[in-house]
């Protein structure tokens, strides 16, 4: 198993987690899930350098990583629920106006 | 072992092209999954059993759910984006494809003479490269989780004591967003309704 094909694939769905935020704008749900697939990119990159060069600490980084793609995610959905609770709409171009 | 690696890394990169580019957004959230059942994978060939579960388990059975709720409860329409993704693919190709070169030449160009122990695999190059002995597995082995407790709670037992406050703070954050008691929401009262009386209630109209 080598480091550099796991670096390229945890490089590739990082790219592909940025691109979908710049690619799906007027989407927040799909936004909100690319940071998750860029966040799964970081987590895969620390544990590869982690087993590679025999060092633990990449394997506590990636778990504090999880807990806070965690709490982002369950925070960031209930943002979303009650935004479109308030407006019955989730679209994009409307959050801009911050008076509720 | 590559083959496996191959399969794993073009099922979840094909994937996560397609969580991007689904127009239903529940159809993403089902390649998110795959995505994460793939990486899963890939942490299984690298050894690192326990990482794969607790991938599986936070990122699909927390994270991808309770995406999936929020999807089937927004009730999003699937809308038409032809044209603003033809708008937007020069500049982000473009830049896209700026960075991937970036990476992978820095990857392949600098991390190659600086690991000899990455190449203790059935590479070609590992016959360039002499393989060492690794000391510390023949003196004693300690499972993977085994090893990240006997760390975790002694000498990074401050930032586990954050990251739960951290979970508590959102799990706290979450709730109160979501909770509203609205008064025309109908709700079950079980003692009014153990305690009501049917003489009282049903009354003959004359």
């Amino acid at each position: 198993m080598s480091l550099i094909h796991s670096l390229h694939v945890s490089f590739v769905v990082f790219l592909l987690g940025l691109v979908g935020i710049y690619l799906n704008r007027k989407n927040i749900i799909l936004v909100l899930m690319s940071i998750e697939l860029m966040l799964l990119g970081i987590n895969l990159n620390l544990l590869s350098f982690s087993v590679s060069l025999d060092d633990l600490l990449g394997q506590i980084f990636a778990l504090f990583i999880l807990t806070v793609a965690a709490a982002e995610s369950a925070i960031g959905l209930a943002i979303l629920v009650i935004y479109f609770r308030l407006r019955g709409t989730i679209d994009i171009e409307f959050i801009r106006l911050m008076k509720g | 072992m590559n083959l496996f690696l191959a399969v794993f890394a073009a099922l979840g990169i094909s994937s996560s092209i397609m969580v991007i580019r689904a127009n239903n957004p529940v159809y993403s959230v089902l390649y998110l999954i795959l995505v994460f059942v793939n990486v899963s994978g890939i942490l299984i060939l690298q050894g690192l059993d326990f990482f794969a579960m607790i991938f599986l388990v936070v990122y699909v059975g927390a994270i991808a759910v309770l995406f999936l709720f929020v999807v089937m409860m927004l009730n999003i329409k699937i809308e038409e984006r032809q044209e603003s993704m033809l708008r937007y693919v020069p500049v982000g190709a473009g830049i896209g494809l700026i960075f991937f070169l970036e990476v992978i030449i820095a990857l392949d160009k600098e991390f190659v003479p600086l690991n000899p122990l990455a190449f203790t695999s059935l590479d070609n190059d590992s016959a360039l490269i002499p393989e060492y002995l690794h000391w510390g597995t023949t003196l004693g082995q300690k499972t993977g989780i085994e090893a990240i407790g006997q760390v975790i709670y002694t000498y990074y037992f401050y930032y586990f004591f954050m990251a739960s406050f951290i979970l508590l703070v959102a799990m706290i954050g979450a709730i109160l967003l979501t909770l509203h008691n609205d008064p025309k929401v109908k709700r079950q009262e079980v003692f009014e309704q153990n305690a009501r009386e049917f003489s009282r209630t049903i009354q003959k109209a004359s």
